[in-house]
């Protein structure tokens, strides 16, 4: 039998060896002259929601240039790397994209646009990872409740701003308010999270509406992509509904809108949530999306200015319109707002290493965006803060159908571009 | 009224399930073969359609007489060419290689046609409407049920009452024996899925005019598709319509009584036929 000796040089060597790794191992960005701080991007660039997410090529080309020079933080300069990732529209898949970033290319700061099926996941990840995230384009109900938010307590990690089913309302009602058309809505809500929101007994359309003097009818809640909607419209006709509410996408809503001209139903007014806020559903529509309304959260009307480029709301839509030939988008705007506020506070946080700091910072945010003032001190709840809303319908304007601001009494100083027509 | 409205509207609803599951039942009878792509090859067709009517100015129904034939022949080629490979004694193969076409062709579209949703303008048509007894029918859906009956009659006679019939029930009743006595089984599975295609794109023209539709949206419709073969009994396309028509008035009946009922009332009318006669109403084969 042969006894396994070390000698004493081989013990040095491992020893040495072993004493140098942490050194090796450590990442090499505190030794660098221009570290770099890594953002993780989630959002749907495929399947359904993909409408949300197609000016990000458009947008995160000029956050790019933006931050080519890098940030300026507490006097030392960092080089930004944006990495973006496909949630493919499925909230499964957007967890677990958002878990990849975290542990995988360890972003320092998470950002997720888009629907409730992103933004949630994302930031639930987030909360979990003690990674600053910072999100927008959901409203803060679905936000908020939707991930379990105690009020009083909020989130630790996670912040979000957009609006919220109150100001929607409010906007609908304002719009409503002038027309004169009777006081009987029909309601359309799917059974999904946003349509179980807007149709919420306590939380939703039908408190405010009562207190407000109009009559909601609402059958219930259908399952999306439905092929038949008669039953809908044999209740509105009924009821004599002269408005239709509700949250659609935009499949449902062609189905019931060519359905309801098959069988005698012509509402004077149609205001219809996320199945109406994109100018290619409405061209889809044809001569029919004349006079359709919607909730409208940023245009290129809107007062505001990028605090990053100082181009203004005009000058960021006709660039999107220019480079990719297609109509703005609302989801724009906000797009472009979430990185302003990222650069805000990475210029703005104490040590951009701590995450406390980083969330600290984001706390912070009181900065003038494309979008209007995001400032989480004057937030509805905790984590939560708001941006105006108006509400505009889609009028023939030359050959294109354009989106007109019609309502504008919670935030007078968007400016009104068109007066509301009713249908038919 | 509003029941025997909620009954005549599911009745032309069922004509347009019974024209998604025309296809499937064809190409099931005839080779066994599970077609899971059907629900996206309908899109696919309404594309196409699309893309006639921009460039041509067409007319949506007169695009299918362009359609038709194209979808025949990516059919015949996609059979000849991919789908006879898969065919044996084992379901599966089948299956998993519909299954894969079917993720090809959703993410080809998305890469041609972008997420938008998309509609076909049939002008008036899609709005007009007639009066019978108090009731107000859509053109378009009456159009869309006299279109499914003159599909599956025609399917039927074809199957009767001509040679290619007497091929496709030959081949379906023994391949071998049928390939012994002078058939090309290869060439009779291409015919069929090109027939079977092409009926595809009259459903898909119509969904299209019907409502907008983006290239995610077909795995949805294949469900129906899927139902109304079943519930009708595998093989016989009479059953296929009758079908059909029990999955729409289900659903509008549903929705009468609530409409979260809609989609639900359908699955249940489905699964309780499936437990009284797990092979359907009038099965022809086994």
């Amino acid at each position: 039998m042969k006894l396994k000796t070390t000698s004493r040089r081989s013990f040095l060597l491992g020893a040495s060896a072993a004493l140098a790794t942490p050194a090796i191992l450590k990442s090499s960005r505190a030794y660098a002259a221009t570290p770099t701080l890594r953002i993780g991007h989630v959002s749907p660039r495929t399947g359904p929601l993909a409408g949300f997410a197609e000016a990000d090529d458009y947008v995160l080309a000029g956050i790019e240039k933006a931050f080519a020079g890098g940030i300026n933080n507490n006097g030392k300069t960092w080089n930004v790397e944006i990495i973006s990732k496909d949630s493919q529209s499925n909230p499964n898949r957007a967890a677990e994209v958002a878990a990849d970033l975290i542990l995988g290319d360890e972003v320092d700061i998470i950002v997720a646009a888009s629907t409730p099926d992103t933004v949630n996941p994302v930031a639930d990840q987030a909360e979990v990872n003690e990674v600053p995230c910072i999100t927008t384009d959901c409203p803060w109900q679905p936000y908020f409740f939707g991930r379990n938010g105690v009020p009083g307590e909020g989130f630790a990690s996670t912040y979000h701003f957009f609006w919220g089913l109150e100001d929607v309302i409010g906007a609908f009602l304002d719009m409503w308010g002038q027309s004169g058309v009777s006081k009987s809505v029909g309601g359309l809500f799917p059974n999904d999270a946003d349509g179980n929101a807007w149709g919420h007994p306590e939380l939703g359309l039908p408190k405010p509406l009562a207190a407000a003097g109009y009559d909601l009818v609402d059958p219930g809640r259908y399952q999306p992509l439905s092929d038949d909607f008669s039953n809908y419209i044999a209740a509105f006709k009924e009821a004599g509904c002269e408005i239709v509410t509700g949250n659609m996408i935009a499949p449902d809503f062609a189905t019931f809108w060519a359905q309801a001209a098959q069988q005698g139903f012509n509402p004077k007014i149609v205001t219809i949530g996320k199945a109406l806020l994109f100018p290619s559903v409405i061209e889809s529509l044809g001569a029919r999306g004349d006079g359709l309304s919607s909730e409208v959260w940023w245009s290129p009307n809107h007062p505001f200015s990028s605090s990053l480029s100082g181009a203004s709301s005009k000058e960021l839509a006709e660039g999107y319109a220019a480079a990719s030939g297609r109509p703005w988008t609302q989801p724009i705007g906000f797009k472009h707002a979430l990185f302003e506020v990222v650069a805000d506070v990475v210029k703005r946080a104490d040590d951009l290493e701590d995450p406390e700091a980083i969330v600290a910072a984001i706390n912070g945010t009181n900065l003038d965006t494309i979008v209007g003032n995001v400032n989480w001190a004057n937030g509805p709840i905790n984590n939560v803060t708001k941006t105006p809303l108006v509400a505009g319908q889609w009028q023939q304007d030359g050959d294109a159908m354009d989106l007109k601001i019609v309502a504008n009494s919670a935030a007078p100083n968007i400016p009104l571009t068109g007066e509301l027509k009713l249908l038919g | 009224m509003d029941w025997l409205n909620a009954i005549v509207q599911g009745t032309l609803l069922g004509g347009l399930y019974a024209l998604f599951a025309a296809g499937l039942s064809l190409i099931f009878g005839v080779m066994r073969l599970v077609n899971i792509a059907h629900g996206d090859m309908i899109i696919l067709a309404a594309y196409l359609g699309l893309t006639v009517t921009t460039a041509t100015g067409l007319h949506p129904l007169l695009a299918l007489v362009l359609v038709v034939p194209t979808m025949g022949v990516i059919g015949y080629v996609l059979q000849r060419g991919l789908l006879n490979q898969t065919l044996g004694d084992d379901l599966l193969p089948p299956l998993l290689v519909t299954f894969g076409l079917s993720v090809i062709i959703q993410n080809g579209l998305l890469e041609v046609y972008s997420a938008d949703p998309q509609k076909m303008d049939a002008g008036a048509l899609e709005t007009a409407s007639v009066a019978v007894g108090g009731l107000n029918l859509g053109v378009l859906p009456v159009l869309t049920f006299a279109v499914a009956v003159a599909v599956i009659w025609g399917l039927q006679w074809t199957f009767y009452h001509t040679a290619l019939g007497r091929a496709f029930r030959a081949v379906s009743d023994n391949q071998d024996i049928a390939q012994l006595m002078g058939l090309n089984r290869r060439h009779i599975f291409g015919v069929a899925m090109a027939l079977a295609l092409g009926v595809t794109a009259i459903a898909g023209i119509l969904l299209g005019i019907r409502t907008s539709f983006d290239p995610s949206i077909g795995g949805g419709r294949l469900i129906f598709g899927f139902e109304a073969v079943i519930i009708g009994g595998l093989g016989n396309l009479w059953g296929t319509l009758v079908g059909g028509v029990i999955l729409g008035v289900a659903q509008t009946v549903g929705a009468k009584i609530d409409p979260g009922w809609q989609i639900l009332s359908g699955h249940l009318a489905f699964l309780l036929i499936l437990a009284i006669r797990p092979n359907g109403l009038f099965p022809r084969i086994s």
